[in-house]
């Protein structure tokens, strides 16, 4: 019996409980279990995702019932990129994280790699699952994990961020679960398959359309698609900054992809946009939420804070994208996943190499930073530049097939509002370059070292070469964005 | 009004937990005490919790453990009558869904401590007139 | 505010309300609830698994994942507690109060410590005096509760109980001895350290059993594949599994609860509360 599926998953949880035991043995041990468990975690990972590629979707049945009496992952190209793609920024994170942990969590950092596990095992859970209950307590893990997380962050504001997110939260997380208890009562079963075979027969009812629209508001509260993003900014930006790395990236990124597959799994392609007319009033909803992530982005003067703002502007993007109701958009939307993450895994690597040494990161604080971190800098740049879209990195090519899905299904005003946040964006990165491009200590006196602030250097080796690297890749995936989508993508829409 | 009435009657489960739903629903947004929040949290997860366990129910059934099942001699030759136990598994997920709103509860109240420390005060607006006097906005 | 929260939660429920208009009615045994996956559990289930209380059977076999990872959550809400609260900072004044004469000794420098024996004993701030009744009552009733708790994750295969319920019962036998006496008494009999990797513990349990299950050859928490490494019956062998892993989730829900409990009540100072 091939394991591997499984291990993915009980890797980081075996993991998380051993650290949790290690911490009263001894604090350092618990660090490198958490590695070790990310490492078979990536690993397995890698090999589901080739064997996925090689011969197609792959069951595996937990505790050995047949679905839908017991509970089955079902992990299909989408999956397999996606689990890929979460346990690989957990694993690097965590490897670039051993200063900023010790620096930030002060006396306990073995708990605090306990909770990232427990995290980390809840998104991967959401991801490998084939069950409609068993996403939701999964959810519930990444949730309660994060809560706590965002409120060991700033004193003053993170318990206060945190409980906001927990009562929204909480709606979002029950809407979810109201929703999966009205499919129940209609169909009987919770496994998605067999729950789309025998809605396929009921398309009409009243009780599914509001399943599907509990469910899709639940899910939207947790990826924070406007107006329901209120609780991200402030989580993101007051939580500590190595959690910070992880959840900005993922978590809005793996509730997209619990999105997609509630529309294409078990409601059907067929269902969402022929049965609904919903896909218009959406889209319009994502173009709204695409130009306010915008717009309020420009008006922030905390660097953390003004990049939670544009994933509440690429949340945008993916949404409106899957719900083009065509091919290309729905390519975009998958593949901006992957980019998206990797982008903005970048841009908080970067943001967590400057908090490391500057420990507030308010727009003016950046000043004259490409003469003292140049190496954080050239990250940093090569990220914006993704984020803006500019051709070589990955961000223009999602892009690029989103606006083509947008001129197919005659969304001009969605395209027109991706150009617009481009551009925004674009704005938005010169105006923070341009503040850390000047250096206001150099124009007094020739010897800077004779003032009294303390002297900015470099970041540490390994946040730098984490740092490195995930730019790297950004470049590497614009390169082979079309392999991604011809091995990958297109042919799990078929 | 007439055709309303006995729809109601044959699904007053459904309603009732609809009602104790919007409940919970309207403390969490609009009550001030952050405490007051919390209960209209757990009112409202009780109430999926009431939904769930109502679509459990069957009429003339009895709890799902099956009786004299390793009692004595003929035990696996009674046949076993789906009709006569409710479904169990609803309960199990709400096993599963109290388990959760119980470890949410208790992380929200240790955040509630934690802002009474800080702040000295549960109010939501109080809490915003402290944030605005040292200097952090909403 | 108010207002707009009283239309969302008014636009809720109608859809709510929309949405049951095409439910079967309440207790209808048709319903597709109550027939697809429910008669394979509630006629198939004592057969494949051994066990009578379908709950049981339902909750820690044929959905034993879910089950581990909502022990997870547990572990995860005690494990946050903890941090958010834990305040190892020792605490700037102390009580004492001279029990031959009652009287209260409020020390303020925390350097200063009194030695705790018969002369002296340690109080919270607001003294309450002892009631004999009280903790004499609640002396006799905690053993019986912590029986009785034992008796519920035992017995959770063949009546209703099981890991949650015994493991709450058993941490509210906690939780009374801190009422009844005071938090110091509880602290002092379970260390901080103990419940913690209890914890884990419980929770490595589970999943052990799970990994177990994987390494002799079988899926990921299949309890079958157990048979070789249990004496005994090895048709029973599924019951025996799901014995084991409840006993791991009481462990869990029982430290947690005390983790919960005691951070709470003194904001993490583990000296004075409820």
């Amino acid at each position: 019996m091939d394991n591997t599926p499984a291990l993915i998953v009980i890797a980081p949880l075996l993991a998380a409980l051993l650290a949790g035991l290690a911490v009263w043995i001894e604090e350092r041990l618990s660090y490198l279990i958490a590695l070790t468990g990310l490492a078979i975690s990536t690993f397995s990972a890698v090999k589901v995702l080739m064997q996925v590629i090689d011969s197609g979707t792959i069951q595996y049945r937990m505790a050995g019932w047949a679905p839908p009496m017991g509970i089955e992952y079902r992990i299909d190209l989408l999956n397999a990129m996606v689990l890929l793609l979460v346990a690989s920024i957990a694993f690097l994170n965590l490897l670039a994280s051993y200063k900023s942990v010790d620096q930030e969590t002060n006396d306990r950092p073995g708990s605090f790699y306990t909770i990232y596990l427990l995290f980390v095992t809840g998104l991967l859970g959401v991801t490998a699952t084939g069950d409609l209950f068993n996403l939701y307590v999964l959810i519930e893990i990444t949730s309660l994990t994060s809560y706590a997380m965002v409120a060991l962050g700033d004193r003053d504001r993170g318990p206060l961020a945190s409980l906001n997110y927990v009562f929204i939260g909480v709606i979002g997380a029950s809407f979810y679960l109201l929703g999966v208890g009205y499919l129940y009562l209609k169909t009987g079963s919770l496994n998605m398959v067999d729950v789309a075979n025998i809605l396929s027969g009921i398309h009409g009812s009243s009780t599914v359309l509001v399943a599907f629209i509990l469910c899709m508001i639940g899910i939207w509260i947790k990826m924070a698609l406007f107006p329901m993003h209120v609780w991200l900014p402030n989580a993101y930006t007051y939580s500590p900054v190595a959690f910070a790395r992880i959840v900005a990236p993922l978590m809005t990124k793996v509730m997209v992809y619990v999105m997609i597959r509630l529309m294409i799994t078990v409601f059907g392609f067929d269902y969402v946009f022929e049965t609904l007319n919903l896909a218009d009033a959406v889209v319009w909803l994502a173009t709204i939420a695409v130009l306010a992530g915008g717009v309020m982005a420009l008006s922030q003067k905390n660097l953390k804070k003004m990049l939670t703002y544009i994933i509440v502007c690429e949340i945008g993007y993916m949404v409106g994208g899957a719900w083009m109701g065509n091919q290309l958009g729905m390519t975009g939307a998958i593949l901006h996943i992957l980019n998206d993450a990797l982008m903005t895994f970048a841009l908080f690597l970067a943001v967590g190499n400057m908090v490391y040494r500057l420990k507030k990161v308010d727009l003016p604080d950046l000043q004259g930073l490409f003469g003292k971190m140049p190496w954080t800098m050239a990250g940093f740049v090569l990220a914006a530049f993704s984020i803006i879209g500019v051709p070589p990195t990955c961000g223009f090519f999602s892009k690029w097939y989103l606006i083509l899905g947008a001129f197919e299904a005659g969304a001009y005003h969605f395209a027109a509002a991706l150009i617009i946040s481009s551009l925004i964006c674009a704005v938005l990165f010169f105006k923070v370059f341009e503040i850390c491009f000047f250096d206001p200590m150099s124009e007094g006196h020739g010897h800077g070292d004779s003032h009294s602030h303390v002297t900015i250097e470099e970041a540490p080796v390994s946040m730098l070469i984490v740092s490195g690297l995930v730019s790297l890749s950004l470049i590497v995936a614009g390169l082979y964005s079309g392999t991604i989508v011809n091995t990958i993508i297109l042919p799990f829409l078929k | 009004m007439t055709d309303l009435l006995p729809l109601i009657v044959a699904k007053y489960n459904y309603w009732l937990y609809v009602i104790l739903m919007m409940i919970g629903l309207y403390a969490m947004i609009a009550k001030n005490n952050l405490i007051k929040k919390l209960v209209g949290m757990n009112i409202f997860q009780t109430a999926i919790i009431l939904f769930y366990v109502s679509i459990g129910y069957k009429t003339d059934a009895t709890i799902p453990i099956i009786q004299n099942a390793h009692g004595g001699q003929g035990a696996h030759s009674a046949v076993i009558h789906a009709a006569d136990y409710i479904n169990p598994l609803p309960h199990v997920l709400m096993l599963t869904a109290i388990v959760v709103s119980v470890a949410t509860f208790g992380v929200a109240m240790a955040l509630a401590v934690r802002i009474y420390q800080r702040y000295q005060t549960l109010e939501e607006d109080e809490l915003r007139m402290r944030l605005a006097d040292i200097g952090l906005e909403e | 505010m108010r207002f707009l929260g009283f239309i969302i939660v008014c636009l809720t429920g109608a859809l709510l309300l929309y949405g049951t208009g095409e439910f079967p009615d309440w207790g209808d045994p048709d319903s597709p609830a109550s027939t697809h996956l429910s008669n394979h559990y509630i006629e198939k289930a004592i057969e494949e698994t051994q066990v009578p209380n379908l709950v049981t059977a339902v909750l820690a076999d044929y959905r034993g994942f879910d089950t581990m990872f909502e022990t997870a959550v547990v572990f995860c809400a005690g494990l946050a507690c903890f941090l958010l609260l834990r305040d190892f900072s020792q605490k700037k004044e102390r009580f004492y109060r001279h029990t031959p004469t009652g009287v209260i000794l409020h020390v303020k420098d925390s350097k200063k410590t009194l030695k705790v024996g018969k002369e002296f004993e340690h109080m919270d701030k607001d003294w309450v005096p002892s009631d004999l009744i009280i903790k004499t009552v609640c002396r006799i009733l905690i053993p019986f509760i912590q029986i009785y708790a034992l008796y519920v994750v035992a017995h959770g295969d063949f009546s209703p109980g099981g890991g949650f319920q015994g493991g709450v019962i058993f941490g509210s036998s906690l939780i009374l001895l801190a009422i009844s006496y005071d938090l110091k008494t509880l602290v002092r009999r379970v260390n901080e350290k103990v419940i913690g990797i209890f914890a884990a513990l419980g929770v490595l349990i589970y999943v052990g059993i799970g990994v177990i299950c994987m390494s002799m050859g079988g899926n990921f928490l299949d309890y079958s594949k157990l048979a070789p490494l249990v004496p005994g019956d090895p048709h029973h062998i599924r019951a025996l599994g799901m014995l084991g892993v409840e006993i791991g989730v009481g462990i869990a829900v029982t430290a947690a609860m005390a983790i919960i409990y005691i951070n709470i009540v003194s904001e993490g100072r583990h000296d004075e509360g409820l």
